[in-house]
């Protein structure tokens, strides 16, 4: 029987497999947006009262920077036993003008990295127990 | 001379190890070296401002009333500021403003700390709601991981290399070599430091900053005080405890994103270039006018963005400022004649009173073996998780 997949953290992203998204929040007055969304004030000079939507984040963006992690994160991050190295990507989304973190994509190689290279969202397993998977946003190559 | 200047008096430190001591004892041995130093006691204390413990990135032990209390209360006023890493500069601006607003002529400012072993994690428990806690949860995106995506763009914007940023720990190695109060006083080489395990890649194991144990802490006065008991001593001529500008463009700890700049625009100078500068404006000098800096080298790429930060050269320029032998001690401005946290290791409350020790023995004179010849003016600058800028300039 094949485990459920659920979200690592509820309401950050969307759960489509094909096409998922980060959702932030968007200050309709002063135009800036936010991830994640867990304080729901814009935090532009100004504008702490301005209305905010959620709105589904840019799919793609190119990258800024990335580091492979060769050494065993401290707790709360769940690691593989045995260890496995991941890498953490840093990706600049234009119409949004923001650099967003996330994981690279499991089987991707880091070695194939460039600052500037296209990225897209995927989900992937962040960790597993008896009965879940737990997917959460990781950035990928668009040509990988 | 301006209006904002206080004078140091008196400076001391317990030495930086693992020595698993009681912060409090670190604390009051440096507070006495200080007053020592300045030839002052204890009673003479006005007004004590405390550097709080780190826990998990949070507040962790009270300082003001605990160091009060341990050197004996005597019913003065005192603070306790938590600034992270930039704890100690905002410590020292409480008890800067307080004798500039006439309130005391005579501060202690003390910061001290037991670090525990390996790396700084959050606190334990389901934080769903605290950004340090989710941040290691959902990309296990630990201190060195922020350190390890600045290296790497350095590499892919201005072509530095692995070999350039361990010639950073080199140097710091060999600056801290007779320091009395740093816990590293070895030599390494740059073979060494590539050979060290890997952290972040581009970054291995010796150019990561350690957590260590230590206290720093200053008797400040007011500058009539200082006439009156004093020859002749240094200043503190600016102090900066800025913070961002929004947007901040660049990405910071523990932050999952950058602020947006589709909205309002980015200011014209990032904050890490805002740091120094606000207290460059209030000691009226500029970069050109320092003789040394004791800056943040959390990791060893980090020291070489500072040196671009503070306006020791142009962006992209710091691999050749290094590689020149300018900021190495008998170049043109020695940066981290300390040692630096290469060679301490990080003590977060007392790191950046530590570095304002430093800049007072250099322009005093004092500093034996790494002593920068004829220094009259030093900067110290440093960065808080959170968002907290620290610079300081002391001047003869």
């Amino acid at each position: 029987m094949s485990k459920n997949r659920v979200p690592a953290i509820d309401g950050w992203f969307t759960m489509d497999p094909e096409e998922p998204r980060l959702l932030g929040l968007r200050d309709t007055e002063s135009g800036s947006y936010f991830f994640p969304k867990d304080v729901a004030v814009s935090r532009a000079p100004g504008y702490a009262t301005a209305p905010l939507e959620e709105t589904p984040l840019s799919r793609r963006g190119r990258l800024w920077s990335y580091t492979t992690n060769h050494y065993k994160a401290p707790e709360p991050y769940v690691s593989p036993d045995p260890f496995v190295p991941y890498t953490v990507a840093a990706v600049e989304l234009q119409e949004e003008r923001m650099v967003v973190l996330g994981q690279l994509a499991a089987g991707v190689d880091p070695a194939c990295l460039e600052a500037g290279m296209e990225m897209e969202i995927v989900l992937d397993t962040l960790y597993e127990d008896d009965e879940n998977e737990y997917l959460v946003w990781k950035w990928k190559p668009v040509e990988a | 001379m301006n209006e904002h200047e206080v004078a140091i008096l008196g400076v001391g430190m317990h030495p930086w190890g693992k020595w698993g001591r009681n912060f409090v004892e670190y604390g009051v041995h440096a507070i006495q070296a200080a007053l020592d130093d300045a030839g002052l006691a204890w009673t003479d204390v006005e007004f004590v401002a405390g550097g709080d413990t780190v826990r998990n990135g949070y507040p962790g032990y009270v300082s003001g009333a605990t160091f009060a209390q341990a050197m004996g209360f005597t019913g003065i006023p005192i603070s306790s500021s938590y600034a992270a890493c930039a704890t100690g500069a905002q410590a020292l601006e409480s008890a800067r403003t307080r004798i500039l607003a006439g309130m005391c002529d005579v501060a202690l400012v003390v910061g001290a700390d037991t670090t525990p072993k390996g790396f700084l994690a959050p606190a334990k428990g389901e934080r769903q709601l605290d950004p340090d806690w989710l941040r290691f949860r959902l990309l296990g995106a630990t201190n060195p991981t922020y350190f390890g995506l600045y290296a790497r763009r350095r590499m892919e914007l201005f072509g530095a290399t692995p070999a350039d940023f361990a010639r950073v720990k080199v140097k710091n190695s060999r600056h801290g070599l007779h320091n009395p109060n740093a816990r590293y006083r070895k030599e390494v080489t740059e073979e060494e430091v590539l050979a060290s395990p890997l952290v972040s890649d581009p970054l291995h194991l010796l150019e990561i900053c350690a957590t260590s144990d230590g206290g720093a802490a200053l008797v400040l006065t007011s500058m009539d005080y200082a006439r009156r008991h004093a020859s002749d001593f240094v200043r503190v001529a600016g102090v900066s405890t800025v913070t961002p500008t929004y947007p901040n463009a660049l990405i910071d700890m523990p932050n999952f994103a950058t602020d947006s700049a589709a909205g309002l625009a980015a200011p014209d100078r990032g904050f890490k270039d805002s740091i120094a500068v606000a207290a460059y404006e209030q000691a009226g000098i500029g970069p050109e006018d320092l003789d040394l800096a004791e800056v943040y080298d959390l990791s060893t790429a980090l020291e070489l963005d500072w040196y671009e930060n503070i306006g020791l050269c142009k962006p992209g320029e710091a691999e050749k400022l290094l590689n020149d032998g300018a900021t190495t001690l008998g170049g043109r401005v020695p940066v981290n004649p300390s040692g630096g946290l290469a060679s301490f290791g990080e003590a977060v409350p007392a790191q950046a009173i530590a570095q304002v020790c430093e800049l007072t023995w250099q322009l005093r004179g004092q500093a034996t073996e790494r002593q920068v010849e004829g220094a009259r003016v030093g900067v110290t600058v440093n960065q808080g998780l959170f968002g907290h800028g620290s610079s300081v300039v002391v001047r003869k």
